[in-house]
């Protein structure tokens, strides 16, 4: 177990509840899907994430918390590596591990990471194709292409992001006429047809009405049965509501780890109280 | 009091300027009006004459089918002939009479030939042009990072923008002409055409990928699609009717210019068609008739007299239509694939 400074044991040590029954592999300890070890992260000469250490279980949806600029979205882009998108900015200490594997690695193939861990991102962004064509994208690239897969696995993630029985009837049609709750669970539908393990979660609600932030919300719960889901959020209720575990992040730094009712009732520093508390952020 | 004056009189000034100004712009954008209106109509009437007929089929297919001839003029007890030079030659075999004969070089039979010659070295350097120029765009846009090397490239392109058509044709008959040995030629024309409206496509191309939202560009990466998967399928897509509109200037520019091909792909005359060869290969290497040299060579290489008027502004009317033509095609293959797009 890798200790934090600036976290008090009890935290670390928490024992992660299994969530469900999937058959746990001891090899690959299976209470760690994804493993932030010491990261440092810089764009150019100017560091934004300062010694980040966390450990984030599987099937379980963790919060990242934290005012603006605190680093929190850049972390998740470091976990499917989106970041290698952005010119100069780069790991310069540290490592992540996905389920034990360094994503970093020169053997890592960044295609099949992206693949293992989807993403939705803050502003939902539907390709300008049909719904079907949508959630068909991802397979289509994998080099699937058979109808009747396709077919199958077009329901079965509509299905899973609760947007079915609404889209049903108009598959055929444009993605970008549907509504913005409606577009966004699209993309998480979309992220969940390459079956990745992880779906990372970039204030998905923050464009949304509070009903349709209610169903992404719900559907948050229901998804975390299967994946790993990580979550950034500015909503703190949001986090209360929807996360099991919550990080918060000030200033590129972490905070704190633990369970959310610890962190939201009973935070061991006095910057995380203040902040759910309203006090600043 | 005074206030009140001095404001009021400001404003009157104001609205005075304002009138001014305004007066100036709207007699500009009428002047443009009137110019392009006087061109029109100047081209469609004289140009109609020449190409449309009172009898049926209404349309001059000889003028449309045909190519040039040289027209021989001369009376014949007491009438007046117009013959080209197939029937004058048709007619001394029936009339043995001596007659006294002017001839007027390409007045005759029509411009068959110049309408084929530039439409395939539009469809030729079109084609070179867009595939070279996206290449490149998709380089710039979306491989290359920003450096002085990349800069230079900006820089480079910015200034063969610039470079004046003759040059461009110069350039061509020099390195495609004389140093590729491909001499006047289709290959020739296209290359030196397609170089001339490359910029002009290379910096649309790029404006219309920027265009593309960098989050269509994420979600494809993010769901594990490389980065040529994600341009193919979810960038070039997209910026697809922003290029072909750019393209669609550079047709107009590519069929309209003469500098370019005088040295590098133009023929003033010639006798066979472009399909008339003896082997497919030697498609490429024959040099063609094209509208607008055929335009400059009957408006000033040859004597000019009522008869050569008629071929100018025949062409000239010709032209204008095969351009729109090409332009139309290409804005009915944009929308096309807009709707497609289902934005």
């Amino acid at each position: 177990m890798v200790s934090l400074v600036e976290m008090p044991p009890e935290t670390l040590t928490q024992q992660v509840p299994r969530q469900n029954d999937r058959p746990v592999d001891e090899t690959d300890g299976a209470t760690v899907m994804i493993d932030v070890r010491d990261v440092d992260f810089a764009y150019g000469g100017n560091q934004v994430l300062h010694d980040v250490t966390l450990e984030i279980p599987p099937q379980a949806v963790t919060a990242f918390i934290g005012p603006s600029g605190c680093g929190k979205t850049t972390l998740l882009r470091c976990i499917n590596r989106m970041n290698d998108l952005i010119e100069n900015a780069r790991i310069i200490q540290g490592a992540i591990y996905l389920g034990g594997t360094d994503i970093n690695s020169p053997k890592v193939d960044v295609v099949d990471l992206r693949r293992r861990v989807g993403m939705v991102f803050q502003k939902s962004n539907p390709f300008p194709k049909s719904i079907y064509d949508n959630i068909a994208y991802g397979l289509r690239i994998a080099g699937i292409g058979k109808r009747s897969q396709v077919d199958e696995a077009v329901e079965k993630s509509l299905r899973g992001a609760a947007l079915w029985d609404e889209v049903k009837d108009r598959l055929d049609e444009g993605a970008l006429g549907l509504s913005g709750g409606q577009q966004q669970r699209l993309c998480i539908a979309r992220a969940l047809a390459v079956e990745p393990d992880v779906v990372l979660m970039d204030e998905p609600c923050s464009a949304l009405d509070p009903i349709a932030t209610a169903k992404i919300e719900e559907l948050i719960h229901d998804l975390k049965k299967q994946y790993t889901i990580v979550i950034v959020t500015h909503n703190m209720q949001q986090a209360g509501r929807v996360s099991d575990y919550t990080g918060f992040f000030y200033l590129g730094r972490l905070i704190e780890f633990g369970t959310t009712s610890k962190i939201f009732t009973n935070p061991s520093e006095r910057r995380t109280e203040d902040y759910i508390t309203g006090r600043f952020g | 009091m005074s206030t009140i004056a001095v404001t009021s009189r400001s404003t009157r000034r104001g609205h005075v300027t304002e009138g001014i100004v305004f007066t100036l712009f709207r007699t500009g954008t009428y002047f443009v009006l009137l110019c392009a209106t006087y061109i029109f109509l100047d081209i469609g009437i004289k140009g109609g004459q020449t190409v449309f007929q009172k009898a049926a089929p209404f349309v001059n297919l000889t003028f449309l089918t045909e190519p040039p001839q040289t027209l021989y003029v001369f009376d014949y007890q007491g009438k007046k002939m117009e013959l080209s030079d197939r029937q004058f030659r048709e007619w001394k075999t029936t009339h043995k009479e001596e007659v006294e004969v002017t001839s007027v070089s390409y007045s005759a039979g029509g411009i068959w030939p110049c309408i084929v010659g530039t439409a395939l070295l539009v469809i030729g350097s079109m084609t070179l042009a867009l595939f070279i120029g996206i290449s490149c765009s998709i380089y710039l846009s979306e491989y290359s990072r920003d450096g002085r090397f990349i800069r230079l490239i900006r820089v480079a392109i910015l200034n063969l923008a610039g470079v004046p058509s003759i040059v461009f044709g110069l350039f061509g008959f020099g390195l495609f002409v004389i140093f590729f040995g491909w001499n006047v030629s289709l290959l020739s024309g296209w290359f030196t055409l397609g170089l001339m409206v490359l910029p002009a496509i290379i910096t649309a191309s790029e404006e219309s990928l920027r265009a593309v939202p960098q989050g269509l560009r994420e979600g494809s990466l993010a769901l594990g699609a490389t980065k040529w998967q994600t341009i193919r399928k979810n960038v070039l897509p997209y910026a697809m009717p922003g290029i072909l509109t750019s393209s669609i200037l550079g047709i107009a520019r590519v069929a309209g210019e003469t500098a370019p091909i005088m040295f590098t792909a133009a023929y003033a005359m010639r006798d066979e068609m472009p399909w008339q060869v003896p082997h497919w290969t030697n498609f490429f290497f024959q040099g063609v008739m094209a509208l607008p040299y055929h335009i400059y060579v009957v408006s000033s290489k040859i004597p000019q007299n009522e008869y050569t008027e008629r071929v100018q502004y025949g062409t000239a009317f010709v032209f204008l239509v095969v351009v729109m033509l090409i332009a139309l095609t290409s804005i009915l293959l944009r929308e096309r694939q807009r709707r497609r797009l289902s934005w």
